[in-house]
């Protein structure tokens, strides 16, 4: 049994900001920002987005699934863990 | 006889009359022929002609790597213009600067970026244009704001005739300089296509060669990487940077790629990945440059890709590229970046101009007809860059990096004569970091050095006297974020009570731990 997905949006938005933007006002961008179009993150950082993400929703993501269209914005990201979840769970 | 280009835009010329319909690009999930590339840049160019940009006028590119990076590329130089790549990652303060130091007339940019224009034609008074890439076209945009999509659409196809000879600007790269403020190596159509003809020649390129580019295209190593693909008249598989390795690895092994450009950082993050389930057999060469490859990275490279031919290399934007080692000797030398690339010459001099032999240390100088034009409106810089050469009138580029050469002639770096850092490939100057360091309200000192670091070549330090309390290492690196390139930001930021200082009041970096 996974961890439950709700707020997966604002925790994510949370760790980007505080851990990788290193800001103070939160997540000044879209949802749907493109990381690669905005140079949000790099690909350091997607590291520690994936580390984080198995940790907080307690998922297992392989080398594979580390993909733009898994990872490449907040919205996608969130998808991505429901989907995990959901088949974890089924 | 074989096909000469004169200028930079004959490169997909000549192949869109040669083979139209060959696969030039592969970016943004489409796949364009050379013809439809061609036709492409045309309706740009066309459009820039009758917004009344000009020969020898500058054209800010401020894109990602993407397909209309490269059509505006290949647009603005049949428009006669020179084309001024900036980093997708640039702060809009720098952006502006370049904009105002090239007085750039036209400049693209995405929709992502749109912010940056508020009121940008009103302080910029050469700028006749803004083209912005990225929005479904045909809708309403600020006034003298174009869409990319409608240029392409509207535009006319046919050819425009050329004005330039391959004398004139072709590209402007801007590159960090000692004293802070970003110059502009100007490039001529000459320059670029000797340089591009000389590595693929080392390299070995034909036309079945299929490149994978993941380095920006304001970095003259992922510029060279489109205009060398389409001198060979080969394919180039366009990605917008390196962030998701295994995506990228699935890219290399779905498109057949022959060749990967790489930086260390690059090489170290395939190292780590599992590269069992990818099949990456049409792979024939891998190149680094920026920073030398860890002797034990290159043992596990050549494991985890046999039968690739790894090429070592060296280069300063002032000449594009300027040794390579050839494959065969990197295991004779592996801390070696070669010899000079073919068509040139290089050697090493003292402080009095005397040239000096094996075993000695001394500064890098560069002759040949990819050594550039010089720096944008900075006489005085380019003047200490670019020495008089043996003929009137010729000029020769010094590296400003000390060097040593072994007895059979392969040359080894030794270190920089300037406080330049360069890391993960790219130039830092620490004024410019430190300038936007000193612009936080409670900093009172700062001083940004290069620490060894055997990825990245060199890591960025910034040491921060406050003045007072408040101010934490992350609200430093948050400004920084905010104002600097990605690959400009420290990797590491130390607040201290006071920095140690020379008789004359100044920061004495060189004590700093």
């Amino acid at each position: 049994m996974t961890r439950p997905m709700d707020q997966v949006e604002d925790k994510l938005k949370g760790f980007i900001a505080e851990e990788i933007l290193f800001s103070r006002d939160g997540f000044n961008y879209p949802d749907d920002a493109s990381f690669l179009d905005t140079g949000i993150v790099d690909s350091m950082s997607i590291m520690e987005i994936v580390l984080f993400a198995q940790q907080a929703f307690d998922i297992d993501i392989e080398d594979r699934e580390i993909t733009p269209d898994n990872f490449d914005s907040i919205t996608k990201i969130a998808a991505f863990l429901r989907r995990k979840a959901a088949e974890s769970n089924g | 006889m074989d096909f000469q280009p004169r200028l930079v835009q004959n490169v997909l010329e000549h192949n869109a009359d040669l083979h139209p319909d060959k696969t030039a690009l592969i970016a943004d999930g489409q796949r364009l022929s050379y013809d439809t590339l061609e036709q492409h840049a045309n309706a740009f160019a066309n459009t820039l002609i009758q917004h009344g940009v000009k020969r020898g006028d500058r054209v800010v590119l401020f894109l990602p790597n993407s397909v209309p990076m490269v059509v505006a590329i290949f647009g603005t130089l049949k428009a006669g213009a020179a084309f001024v790549a900036v980093n997708p990652t640039t702060k809009q303060d720098k952006l502006e600067y370049i904009l105002s130091n090239c007085r750039a007339s036209a400049m693209v940019t995405w929709s992502a970026k749109q912010a940056y224009l508020d009121g940008l034609s009103q302080s910029m008074p050469d700028l006749r244009l803004i083209v912005v890439g990225g929005t479904a076209g045909g809708q309403e945009l600020q006034q003298d704001v174009v869409a990319f999509e409608d240029m392409i659409r509207s535009g006319s196809a046919k050819r425009p005739q050329a004005t330039s000879i391959d004398l004139d600007l072709a590209c402007l790269v801007y590159t960090s300089g000692s004293t802070g403020e970003p110059k502009g190596v100007m490039t001529a159509h000459a320059n670029m296509l000797f340089a591009a003809r000389s590595i693929a020649e080392y390299l070995e390129n034909t036309e079945d060669d299929i490149v994978l580019n993941v380095l920006p295209l304001s970095f003259d190593y992922g510029l060279y990487q489109l205009i060398m693909t389409f001198s060979f008249g080969g394919t180039l598989v366009l990605e917008k940077g390196f962030t998701y390795p295994a995506y990228i690895l699935e890219r290399l092994q779905a498109e057949r790629v022959t060749g990967f450009p790489g930086v260390p950082t690059i090489f170290a993050a395939l190292l780590s990945i599992d590269l069992q389930d990818h099949d990456l057999s049409s792979l024939r060469y891998l190149t680094n440059t920026a920073a030398a490859l860890p002797p034990a990275h290159i043992l596990q490279l050549r494991a985890k890709f046999p039968g690739v031919q790894i090429y070592s290399m060296y280069g300063l934007t002032e000449t594009k590229r300027t040794l390579y080692l050839p494959p065969d000797q990197l295991d004779v030398r592996p801390d070696s970046v070669g010899i000079a690339i073919p068509g040139t010459e290089v050697w090493i001099e003292d402080e009095t101009g005397h040239r000096m032999g094996p075993g000695e240390i001394g500064e890098l100088i560069v002759r040949g007809r990819h050594v550039m034009l010089g720096y944008w409106g900075d006489a005085e810089a380019s003047e200490a860059r670019y020495a008089p050469g043996p003929f009137p009138g010729e000029r020769v580029c010094r590296t400003g990096d000390l060097f040593r050469m072994d007895s059979e002639g392969y040359f080894y770096f030794v270190g920089r004569t300037d406080d330049i850092i360069k890391s993960r490939g790219e130039k830092v100057a620490p004024k410019e970091v430190e300038e936007v360091i000193y612009r936080l309200k409670g900093v009172r000192e700062a001083a940004v050095v290069g620490f060894d670091d055997p990825v990245m070549g060199q890591g960025i330090r910034a040491y921060v006297v406050l003045d007072g309390q408040g101010l934490q290492e992350k609200d430093i690196l948050s400004h920084c974020r905010a104002h600097l390139e990605s690959f400009m930001v420290p990797n590491d930021v130390q607040i201290c009570e006071t920095l140690p200082k020379t008789s004359s009041g100044k920061i004495a970096k060189k004590e700093l731990p």
